[in-house]
Order: C-alpha cells, then structure tokens, then sequence
C-alpha cells in the first residue's frame, strides 16, 4: 500500500526553452499529427525536455511544452506524471535502470543490483551524493536473450553482466569514459553464448 | 431513435444516448459516482455496471451507447455483483470516517454503500494515505476520501474553462492536484464541492459547521449579480449558514459562483440592526417612533423638486415601488435607479433585457461583447457562452481591453471606434449573432449613443440579439416600474450635483451604496438599507431594512424574468423588510401608502405594471426604438467589475470574499513572476 512521502525539497529551474536544435525537432514531431491534435505530441516533447535537462524534467519545461503545444500546464503535469519514465525530480549524472523481471532475473540480476548497491552504497530509487549516479529498478527493458541488462541515461543498454562486469561498469562510468554498448561478454549482439551454432558454413 | 428494453422495459431514446440515459428515460435507477449529466463522460467509477445480453461481461451503462435491440438487466444477478464488487474496490482506499466527514448525510458513497457495501471488509492491508491539497479558501480538501471520479477535473476544465485541476500521478498512487499548490482560478471554483460524490472536496467556511438534516432549505434566488441565479438558502436558527444552487435550465443550470455561494457570511457583519440617528455629527441609536419623528420634521415644508431618492443594486421590487409611490405623493420627480448613471431609460424594454435569453445563448452563432467582461460581471452567463463555445462554430469578438473569458476572443478594438463597422462586419455571416452592452459602455457619457449604435447589430427576421448585461439585481425591476425620473426630474448625476449646490434638501437612499456620498453636500440623508456600508455612513437617519435572504421579495434578472426570493431567517433586531419601512414611514408623513400586506402592495404593483405577475416567464419585449443618437467617443472601454469577490455590500462585508480576494492576488503576483 502506498503512503504519502515528503520528499526533500530540490530546485526547480526558473526558466526552461529547448536549444534550437531540439526546438526543430520538435516541430518536426509537432508536424506528424493533424492540425489541431499538436498534443499528441507531448510524449516526443516531454522526451526531448528530458534528454536536454540532465534527465529530468523540470516544472518549467513542463509549462513550456504546455506552451508550445497550446495544452494548459497541468494536462502536461498529468502525462509526464501518468509515465515512470519521466524524472519529475533531478537525478544522477548516470541513470542506471536495472531490469528484474523474470528472464534478467533468472540469469542473475539479483548479482547485479547488489553489485551496484554495494558500488555505490545507494539503495534502488536513490541517488549518490556526488549526483553521479541514480539506481533504478525497472520492467523488463526488451533484451531478455541478453539478459541481465542495465539501460544507462535512457538509452545505453549494457548486456550480458554479472557482479564483476556491472562494478567494471561503473568504474568506467565513474571515469567519465563511455564503454561500448551492447554485451560486456563481446558476444556479437544476440548471437549464442558460444559463438553461431547454425549457419557456420556460410563464411 | 433505437428502441431497447431495459428490466423488461420497452424505451425509445436518441440515437447516440447512452445506456445509463435510457434506464433513466425508463425510470430505472441506476448507481453512479462519475457520471454527471452536464461534464464529460469518464467511464472510471465502474459503478454503473449493468448487464447486456450477449455481452461478454457487464457493461458501463454510463459510457455505453446504446444500439437497437439492446436488452439490459440493471438487477440480475448478474449485475448486482458486478456493483457489489466495485463498491468493495472503492471501499478498500476510503476511509470509515463518515462520523467526522463533513459530507455525511449527502453523500453519494455512503448512500450507495448502504445498498452495495459489504457488511465488513475483506482487506488487512493498509488504506492508502494522500496528503490533502490547498486549493484556496473556499474548498477544504482531504484526499484519502478521493475515489478519482474526475468529476472535479472534468468541470474545471470543460465547464469552469481555466484547467487548473488534474489527476497526478497513476494507478494507486494517482492524486487530484493542481500539482503546482495553487488555489483554483475560476470563479465558479465551489462548484466541485457540490459535484463530488463523496467527502473529500467539502465547504471550508461551512466546514464542520451543521449536518445536513439540521438544516432549514429555502428556495430563492440570489441577488449579488444580475443573472438571477436560483439558490437554497440553509439555515439553522437565525443564521444563513450556506447557499447551494437550485436547478434552473434557462438560468443557472446548476452552478451558481463563488459569490453567490460564498458571501452569505457578510449577512452577519456590519450589519444595521437598529435605526440610528445623527446627533452631533454621530450616528446615536435611536427607536423607530424617533427616526420617523425626525424625517417628518426635516421633510416638512420641502418642496417635490428639493428631495429626491435613489434606489441601490440590492433593492427589491416592491420596496421600489412603495418608495416611488410614496416621492410621487410627495411631490417629487426626481427618482432614479441607476446609480452608476447608466445610459438606459426605462421607455422600451427590449432596449434593456438580455433579450436573447441565457438559454438562447446556445443557438447564437456568433456574438460581440461591447464594454463587458461576462466572467466577472456575471460567471454564469459566461460560463453558459463557454459551454455554446465548447459545441463549436461560435465566434465571440469584444470592443474592450483585452480579456481571459475563457475561450478565444476577437479583439475588435479597445474602444467604440468604427462600432457598427466592425461589428457588421464581425457578424454579417451569422445566422444568430449576439450583441452584449455591459455596463462598462452603457455608464459612459456616450452611452445612449453606442445604445443606439448597437441596438440593429443583430436582430435577424424572428431572432432579436440584442442584449443588455446588468451588474444589479434590482435595475430591471426598476426600469420595469418607471424608477426614473419624472417628467423635469433629476437623474444620479443631477441629485448629486443639485445636493452640491444645494439646491435638494432631502435625498432616500435605499440600499443605494455605489454613490460618491461626499457629493451628498449638507442634504439630509436617510438611508435604508441592511450593511453599514458607504450609505449609512454618510447618512442622517439610517432605517435598517432586510437583506435578500430575510424577505419574500421579487427581483427580475437581467432577461427580465421575475423571479421570488423567499425568507429564510428573519432581519437582525428591530430591522424589518423593506416594504414594510416605506409603509410605516408613509404613515408617520401622513401620506399613507394603500396597501397594509405584501399581497396587497404585490397585487397594486402588478396592475400597475402587469410585467411582474409572470413569474419565472421571459415575456416576449416588444421592439422599439430606445438610445440616443450622438457622436460616439473612442476612448477605450473601462469595464465595471474589477474585483470580482466585492461588487456590494453584503460581500464587502464578508470575510471568506476577503480570504478569496488574497488568494486570487496572490496567484496572480505568481504569475506575473512579482510574488515575493
């Protein structure tokens, strides 16, 4: 059962608007629907807002969207509300999303969160203190054949960890560096673990 | 028109009803939370489960349309497990705290729990607890009751138009908010205390304050604007202790605004109880016999043209009628009900109704807004144009500065400049097209002249839209009764500046506040009226009257429909009802007015004028010529209304307009970024 929780008090920017860049992309989202239904593209707007402000989205953006998209403010408040894959509040520098359902499950993701609670000494839902990292648990993230997987900022899946992997992972991302996407095994996107059982005649 | 049979029932409805429509058409009851006849339909209460044959599983009767040869069962087993079981589900979150909810007695939960609940509950685990809202000082909030109806998002949104409220969050977790902790913009915003079903959106200054089967409920009718809305007045004792709205199709549907609602608590402050009089420049008690006494001393010898008496917004028709009787016995013309100085004469009564009707607001097509701001003036013929928006092809314009009405509008100027140009223009491809002649245009000095200009912008072959918009709740009835003057008799305008020079003795006041009083000068003032308010301040004598909610009176609403107001406590101490004043006052001056009962003086007032005994009728106005021809002036408009919570006396002196006030000043501060 759910309970009201107060949550510590964080800044909301005074002001948001999208980069130019991000602004064209937006009509362009704007442009696929009819003349007068420009508010289904609020998921797209929202999106944007999000992957230009650290991760989150901040009440300001919300309002420009609302803007943009002749919506009042709170018909915005209520989808970027409705879906958990909106941040209403700032997180870490990385957003590591850790898949547990069953299939990441199965193969060991419980190694993996604890690998990353211990890394980072945050529990799930939290951020650590430097803002580098946020720990999230999530539904499955659709890569089950390399299962466990961990989606970092949204859109980096890295596959195939365990335990060492995942703190490897993090180191790296601690340095700043990017690692490759994909699985840390070196395994070729989905092929098997061992290499190609069929087909292997075809060179 | 699909026939289907409902329990057996056998009904034809509108193609494009709904199921739930049908089974009331059938007279078959059918539980509900989140439908509501007048908001959008939402489908999420589940309460409204019927069972349709052939279907695969029940139905929401709410959300259903209905198709031909549908075959329903509201009561079989079926279905009554269906309610049984939502019931439950509702029940598992909501609190069993009926005995301390303000809801108690009129809530629909708590009705329908008793023909669908459970004797007990089936869950161990925790309710869920929701932190309760601010949504300014007019609606208390206490979340963990919410069962998510929407109904209150719904009407902000769609009815209200200013979509401050939605649904935060999802799944167990949602919560109704602003999200932004703002109070609620509109000013019809109390509304959704009436529309929630259950006890989480409550009155807050009624709040723990009476239970409903405490209550005395009057039918009336509210007087703080033109509109003439229909209200219940509950009172316990001698306390007004609040308003609720009473359904009326062609008027106020079922809303009625803030003030209507909520400046009842201004019928006990500053009240006048007592007749006072002025001793040495101070307002001293004093008893009935000795007000009379000194009004018939300082009236004797006074010649007709050196008195005079205005009558204020709040005034009653009969009250009206008995004063004017009693200056025509003494002699006087100069009488006049249009304190603002108005620009209409009472000469033809198209030429100062709303002639359109509030429900013919819905066959318009387009309509022009000269001088008036309809969402302070009066929130529910604005919220009526909304809702004619909201159904499409509608086009408003305004002459005026810019305003937020709530839906698109047409700036077609600023002031009157090029009127009749622009505004043909604006029109000439509507079938119905609306003018509406605020106050704001008609108080000017070429007032009668945009009359007239206005006065053939939309009158179609069997359509009149023309329409005048009044702030006050007696000026209708005034002008219906000749309360203007007389042949050589003076206006406001020409009261106060003959007071200033000294050329009237004697002014009435009843009720009349929104005058410059220091241009009273040395005249002897008597005013009769139920606040002490900028009146009774600069006033003689002061005779206290009664306020809306303590007389049997009649008032006629801006359309002209005359409407009765009807007591529902009696006036404070020795204040007595208006009529009944002027009676006792004509006695003492030995001019005795004919009638000695309200029937009587009701009976003299209708053969006199036969307007006011079609009760709750829009008469058809017959057309004529009324305004005055002249030079129109473009300088811009300035519209009347600038607060909305204190337009009179009565919510001047209430404290919850007050809170209201700070509120709104507040959130505006917000948004223009000056707050803090």
């Amino acid at each position: 059962m759910s309970g009201h929780v107060d949550t510590a008090p964080f800044e909301q920017p005074a002001s948001f608007a999208f980069t130019p860049e991000n602004l064209e992309k937006a009509k362009g989202y704007i442009a696929k629907y009819p003349p007068g239904r420009q508010a289904s593209a609020v998921l797209w707007l929202l999106y944007l807002a999000q992957d230009q402000h650290d991760g989150w989205v901040p009440r300001a953006a919300m309002d420009h969207i609302g803007g943009i998209l002749s919506m009042p403010p709170v018909r915005v408040y209520e989808v970027a509300s409705f879906y958990t894959m909106f941040n209403l509040k700032p997180v870490g520098r990385h957003y590591l999303q850790i898949c547990t359902t069953t299939p990441c499950w199965l193969r060991g993701s419980d190694q993996v969160v604890d690998a990353c609670k211990k890394k980072l000494g945050i529990g799930i839902g939290e951020t650590t203190p430097d803002k580098k990292f946020t720990l999230l648990e999530v539904e499955c993230l659709g890569a089950c054949v390399n299962a466990p997987v961990i989606q970092v900022n949204n859109k980096d899946f890295y596959e195939d960890l365990d335990a060492a992997s995942t703190e490897a992972l993090i180191d790296a991302l601690s340095r700043g560096e990017a690692p490759p996407k994909g699985s840390v095994t070196g395994r070729q996107t989905s092929a098997p673990v061992g290499g190609p059982t069929t087909l292997t005649e075809i060179k | 028109m699909p026939k289907l049979t409902i329990n057996g029932i056998e009904v034809e409805v509108p193609a494009g009803a709904t199921v739930l429509q049908a089974c009331q058409q059938a007279g078959v009851e059918v539980p509900h939370f989140c439908y509501h006849e007048r908001l959008t339909i939402a489908g999420n209460c589940r309460m409204c489960l019927v069972e349709q044959e052939k279907a695969p599983k029940p139905i929401a009767a709410c959300a259903m349309p209905v198709a031909e040869n549908m075959v329903i069962h509201t009561d079989s087993e079926r279905a009554k497990k269906a309610r049984k079981g939502v019931m439950e589900f509702l029940l598992i979150n909501h609190p069993l705290d009926c005995p301390i909810c303000d809801q108690g007695g009129e809530c629909d939960l708590q009705d329908q729990a008793m023909a669908y609940g459970f004797d007990r509950g089936r869950y161990q685990e925790n309710k869920r607890a929701v932190k309760d809202k601010d949504f300014g000082p007019l609606v208390e909030t206490s979340m963990n009751r919410c069962i998510h109806c929407t109904r209150c998002v719904r009407f902000i949104g769609d009815v209200a138009g200013v979509a401050d409220l939605g649904g935060i969050g999802r799944g167990e977790n949602m919560e109704i908010d602003t999200f932004i902790g703002q109070a609620l913009g509109s000013e019809l915003s109390a509304n959704i205390i009436d529309l929630c079903p259950v006890g989480a959106l409550t009155s807050k200054p009624y709040a723990f304050t009476a239970r409903p089967w405490e209550l005395r409920k009057t039918e009336s009718i509210d007087v703080l604007d033109a509109v003439g809305s229909n209200i219940r007045i509950d009172s316990r004792g001698p306390a007004v202790l609040r308003i609720l709205p009473r359904l009326h199709e062609d008027v106020n549907e079922e809303w009625i605004s803030d003030k209507t609602r909520f400046a009842c608590d201004g019928l006990t402050k500053r009240r006048l109880d007592r007749p006072y009089l002025r001793r040495a420049g101070k307002l001293a008690e004093t008893t009935w016999q000795d007000a009379f006494a000194m009004i018939a001393t300082r009236l004797k010898g006074v010649a007709g043209d050196r008195m005079a008496a205005i009558a204020g917004d709040l005034a009653d028709a009969e009250a009206m009628f008995a004063l004017k009787e009693l200056m025509a016995s003494l002699g006087s013309a100069n009488i006049d009900c249009r304190q603002d100085g108005a620009a209409l004469d009472g000469s033809n009564r198209a030429g100062y109704l709303f002639n359109t009707t509030i429900a013919g607001i819905e066959k318009a097509d387009a309509v022009v807004l000269i001088g008036t701001n309809p969402r302070l003036e009066a929130a529910i013929i604005n919220a009526r144009l909304r809702k004619r928006y909201l159904q499409g092809g509608f086009r408003v314009g305004a002459f005026g500065p810019k305003l937020d009405l709530t839906f698109p509008v047409t700036s077609l100027g600023d002031g009157p400049q090029d009127l009749v140009a622009r505004a043909t223009e604006f029109l000439k491809d509507a079938k119905n097209p609306m003018v509406i002649v605020g106050q704001g245009a008609l108080r000017r000095k070429d007032g009668g002249a945009i009359l007239a200009a206005a006065r053939d912008l939309a009158v179609r072959d069997g359509w009149n839209g023309f329409n005048v918009l009044h702030l006050a709740a007696s000026r209708v009835a005034g002008l219906d009764m000749g309360f203007v003057p007389g042949a050589n008799g003076r206006d406001v305008e020409g009261i106060l500046a003959g007071c200033e020079k000294g050329e009237i003795d004697f002014v009435y006041l009843l009720g009349a506040d929104e005058i410059d009083t220091k241009r009273l000068g040395s005249a002897f003032v008597v005013y009769q009226g139920h606040h002490g308010d900028k009146g009774a301040a600069r006033a003689d004598v002061v005779l206290p009257g009664s306020a809306y909610t303590e007389k049997d009176a009649i008032y006629v609403n801006t359309e002209g429909r005359v409407q009765l107001a009807r007591r529902a406590t009696f006036p404070p101490g020795d204040a007595r009802e208006d009529w009944a004043i002027l009676r006792a006052l004509s006695g003492s001056l030995g001019k005795a007015l004919p009638y000695d009962t309200l029937a009587a003086l009701r009976t003299k007032l209708t053969q006199a004028y036969p307007t006011f005994g079609a009760i709750d009728q829009v008469p058809h106005a017959a057309w004529g010529s009324f305004g005055k021809a002249g030079t129109i002036d473009a300088a811009a408009f300035v519209y009347p209304v600038t607060d909305f919570y204190h337009t009179d006396s009565i919510s001047r002196a209430s404290p919850t307009m007050d809170a209201c006030l700070a509120a709104r000043m507040e959130t505006d501060a917000r948004k223009t970024g000056t707050h803090g």
